[in-house]
């Protein structure tokens, strides 16, 4: 459905984006994730036409992006990371001046407006100003917005960035109701837990380049994450501990020890039996399986999460 | 449809969206009369007494006083532009297969509007305030087709202004010399009273001519060549303004 290949764009003489080969199948969901500044927003302006790449060629839905961005602009949707809805404007209105825009027949305006509004829990608020909304109502109506005219792709830039978990998760419901219809989701995100749950794919991005792809089992088994975290009494206990067991770590502040784990059971009975046999007390033990915060980790040098702020 | 049609279209709705705007944000309509009225008391009533333009003064500066009402009514819409720019809106406007220049458009023609509606009550509080036009029909007509054709002009460079200025304080910053710019020009006092160099500016900006066509038109006084610069000139706005402005939205 997207198919791009050495795509590049820099600023003035700072390269954003340094080759970039995409290939999105039609209906899923493609995650792309990268800490801010890799150039994720850029890949999505380029994309969605706002934006000419320096070099590259992208097609999309069949359409080359550059020789006809009209006929992209036809088949796309944009949900950008802030809102772009009209403030002074009812949600009623905004998405009729969409159906206007997108030219409707006009007997199926007034339908299509209002089961919008009904989808996206707005019938309330429909004769209400937009900036009366709550950032979660603007995120609903934003996407209402863009669905207005029926895209095959969709383009979510950051689409829960700043929403509260529930309507994180009734985000995450729509954007899997909208795969399951057969649009094609293009979504960025800084939240891997939110790559996680949705995408059939995903790339990570850093500095411009992509460092790693595929799914999210298949990049999480690329990193040896899984770790045992014992945390001891005492450092005589943290320091007996540590002559029977192999670890990859010390924590002397914390009086934790991290050992290696491959999630076995076995592995795991065995490792308390070899403390009760040398009468090693824990206070406490979790156990901490690769998620992709570790991919990131490993990929690019940085946490993700720290990079939220 | 055609392609004209569809801009015909998508602009109608922008200038729906535009008008929309201004009736749910009355205050930017208040302010642009407010600041051109208050000019225009002062003017007469403070400073006026001192002044001898020949005849009344109000006759006199009504169309300086018209001139300023416009720049202000157009600076509200680098703001409103800016905003938009602001908000994210203009991007999904881009993103749409819909008329590049709607957008744009619809913001010109309401800004337009907005200042034709504003002149028209300035020259209601001008009337009430003793100015007494000697214009007939064809001169009211002349005014209008001036006032008409500077709106547009003017409108075209803010929505311009708007869409370069990289925060909504600079885009109401770039409109400063729309509504500067009547003062240094003949809306208060005649250019001979001026010294030399001030007058040579004076008479060689953009407004002096305009005001001149608008004396002339409203009470009378000699025109000259005066429309022919005024003509000049708006052309100049609006196509320097249409022209950046398309180049900006496009970028």
């Amino acid at each position: 459905m997207i198919a791009a290949t050495g795509l590049r764009k820099s600023f003035g003489g700072n390269v954003v984006l340094d080759g970039i080969d995409l290939d999105i199948a039609e209906g899923s969901i493609f995650s792309m994730l990268g800490p801010n500044g890799a150039g994720k927003t850029t890949t999505v302006r380029i994309l969605s036409t706002l934006v000419r790449p320096d070099a590259g060629q992208v097609s999309i839905a069949g359409h080359d992006l550059i020789t006809q961005p009209h006929a992209v602009r036809a088949v796309i949707g944009v949900t950008g990371q802030f809102s772009a809805v009209d403030n002074l404007l009812t949600g009623e209105e905004n998405l009729a001046l969409m159906a206007g825009l997108l030219r409707l027949d006009r007997r199926h305006r007034r339908t299509r407006v209002a089961r919008l509004l009904d989808q996206f829990e707005l019938t309330e608020a429909a004769g209400k100003p937009v900036s009366t909304y709550s950032g979660g109502m603007r995120r609903r109506l934003d996407l209402a917005m863009t669905l207005v005219g029926r895209p095959r792709v969709i383009f979510l830039d950051e689409p829960t960035t700043g929403l509260d978990p529930r309507s994180r998760r009734a985000m995450w419901d729509r954007i899997r109701d909208l795969a399951a219809a057969g649009i094609t989701i293009f979504l960025t995100t800084q939240y891997l837990e939110e790559a996680d749950r949705l995408a059939d794919r995903i790339v990570v991005l850093d500095h411009g380049s992509i460092v790693a792809q595929g799914t999210a089992e298949e990049l999480k088994r690329r990193v040896p994450g899984g770790h045992i975290r014992l945390q001891f009494g005492d450092i005589a206990g943290l320091a007996a501990a540590e002559q029977v067991l192999e670890t990859t770590g010390r924590d002397d502040d914390t009086l934790a020890l991290q050992v290696p784990y491959d999630g076995d059971v076995r592995s795991l009975r065995a490792l308390l039996d070899r403390l009760g046999t040398a009468a090693v007390e824990i206070e406490s033990l979790s156990v901490h399986t690769p998620d992709l915060d570790d991919v990131f980790l490993a990929l690019t040098g940085r946490s993700a999460t720290l990079e939220v702020s | 449809m055609t392609s004209l049609s569809h801009a015909v279209n998508d602009s109608a709705l922008m200038l729906g969206r535009n008008l929309r705007h201004t009736l749910r944000n009355p205050s930017t309509l208040f302010g642009s009369l407010l600041v051109p009225i208050i000019l225009i008391l002062v003017f007469v009533y403070i400073l006026g007494g001192a002044f001898t333009a020949g005849g009344e003064y109000v006759d006199y500066i009504a169309p300086g006083g018209l001139v300023l009402t416009m720049g202000y009514g157009v600076a509200s819409t680098a703001i409103a532009v800016a905003n938009d720019m602001a908000d994210g809106i203009i991007a999904r406007f881009r993103t749409m297969a819909i008329s590049r220049a709607a957008v744009l458009t619809g913001h010109v023609v309401g800004s337009s509007l907005r200042t034709v509606v504003c002149v028209a009550l300035v020259i209601g509080v001008l009337l009430i305030m003793g100015f007494r036009p000697s214009a007939g029909f064809a001169e009211w007509l002349g005014v209008a087709g001036v006032v008409v054709m500077m709106a547009l002009a003017t409108s075209w460079l803010t929505v311009a202004f708007g869409l370069a200025a990289k925060t909504v304080e600079g885009a109401s910053f770039a409109t400063f010399p729309l509504v500067f710019l009547p003062f240094i020009s003949s809306a208060f006092a005649p250019t001979n009273t001026m010294p030399a160099a001030v007058r040579w500016f004076t008479d060689n900006q953009p407004f002096t001519p305009v005001i001149e066509t608008l004396r002339g038109l409203l009470i009378g006084t000699p025109i000259g060549d005066s429309w022919i610069w005024a003509v000049i000139w708006c052309a100049l706005m609006a196509f320097g303004g249409y022209f950046w402005a398309r180049a900006l939205f496009n970028r």
